[in-house]
């Protein structure tokens, strides 16, 4: 009876332990295969693109993305930095984009006089791009009826 | 009796005064102008440097409005931090360099230790309920002199349009056209920003009542 215990859980170790080596070899984590215990060098910090020309979307409803810098645009209860180019009172002037009209309705679709608090944090869904490459590889592709292909 | 009215002096003032008109009898010409011309170096520079002793940031933040409202916007922005180390502190940007803008400026200042007295913006939410009329203050201030403050590190003249972004360019150019100071555009960049609803209702959220 013993001896028969002793052989079930030398075949369960030797499967836990074949089967951790599958794990360590197999399956790399996104932070490398640096050890658990090691610290990992911090990536290389990003830099916003400076300036640049409007960016293509790639779906349909995708908020457009900020091709600029942003550092130091406050968006408080006494100001927003982006209207002050982007509003439709000032996008003339400024050369920008102007905030679509969608901006100005509240939840039950009234039309407001100035923007909607409900889009008034422009960088909930608007955001400034940096050179990075994808941390996973995939496929996808634009909607031919944006990409024009 | 007229040419000698100093025995009928016997008040204190009077008698110094007396003593100030007469020439002196006692020292030579020499020993007055240098003993003046030293006292001279004395007094200005003593002056100067007790000018200056109030010119710097640290004299600024000793006070607690200065040091827990604007310093500690201020230090969240490029002027304070940024890649080339290049700092501006307080009366680089609120102090004028030139000696007789600054003397009046200074002046001017008796004005805020007035109001460091009467504690008018001696907390936060005092700051707050005056922070537009300060900021009017200032932003007035810039637009009258052309925002000669900015223009002691920033000069339309010595800026390189070819190395500047598509905006910065852009805006540049028209502002230099028309004749459009610093300050026109620039407000907000060193401490947070009043309620602009006033100045400009479409880049505030809600409706002016």
């Amino acid at each position: 009876m013993i001896r028969k215990l002793t052989m079930v859980l030398a075949v369960l170790l030797a499967a836990a332990g074949s089967t951790a080596t599958v794990f360590a070899e197999g399956v790399v984590s996104l932070r490398g295969p640096t050890d658990l215990v090691e610290p990992d060098s911090a990536p290389e910090l990003k830099h916003f693109a400076k300036d640049g020309v409007p960016i293509p979307r790639d779906y349909v409803q995708q908020p457009p993305l900020i091709p600029h810098q942003i550092e130091g645009y406050r968006i408080d209860v006494n100001s927003n930095k982006c209207l002050s180019c982007h509003s439709w009172a000032n996008y003339r002037e400024a050369g920008a984009t102007k905030i679509s009209q969608t901006h100005f309705e509240d939840r039950d679709a009234h039309v407001l006089a100035n923007i909607s608090a409900r889009r008034y944090f422009c960088t909930q869904c608007h955001v400034p791009q940096v050179n990075a490459q994808p941390l996973v590889e995939n496929t996808f592709r634009p909607i031919t009826a944006i990409s024009g292909q | 009796m007229s040419n000698d009215n100093t025995s009928e002096c016997s008040n204190f003032v009077c008698r110094i005064w007396q003593a100030f008109r007469r020439p002196s009898v006692r020292y030579s010409l020499g020993v007055l102008l240098a003993v003046g011309f030293v006292a001279g170096i004395i007094f200005w520079g003593g002056f100067n440097t007790a000018m200056e002793m109030t010119n710097n940031e640290e004299f600024c933040i000793s006070c607690h409005e200065m040091q827990d409202n604007v310093f500690e916007e201020y230090k969240e922005t490029i002027h304070y931090s940024n890649r080339t180390g290049v700092r501006a502190t307080c009366p680089d940007c609120h102090v004028p360099k030139e000696w007789h803008h600054k003397v009046v400026r200074k002046i001017q200042a008796t004005n805020e230790l007035f109001h460091k007295a009467m504690g008018t913006i001696d907390t936060r939410e005092k700051f707050l309920e005056h922070r537009l009329e300060l900021a009017k203050n200032v932003w007035r201030a810039m637009k009258k002199t052309d925002s000669r403050e900015c223009r002691n590190c920033h000069n339309f003249e010595s800026m390189d349009f070819a190395r500047q972004g598509r905006r910065a360019v852009a805006q540049h150019s028209e502002a230099l056209d028309a004749g459009k100071t610093c300050i026109d555009c620039h407000k907000g960049i060193a401490h947070e920003l009043p309620d602009m609803r006033e100045l400009d209702p479409t880049m505030v959220v809600g409706v002016a009542e």
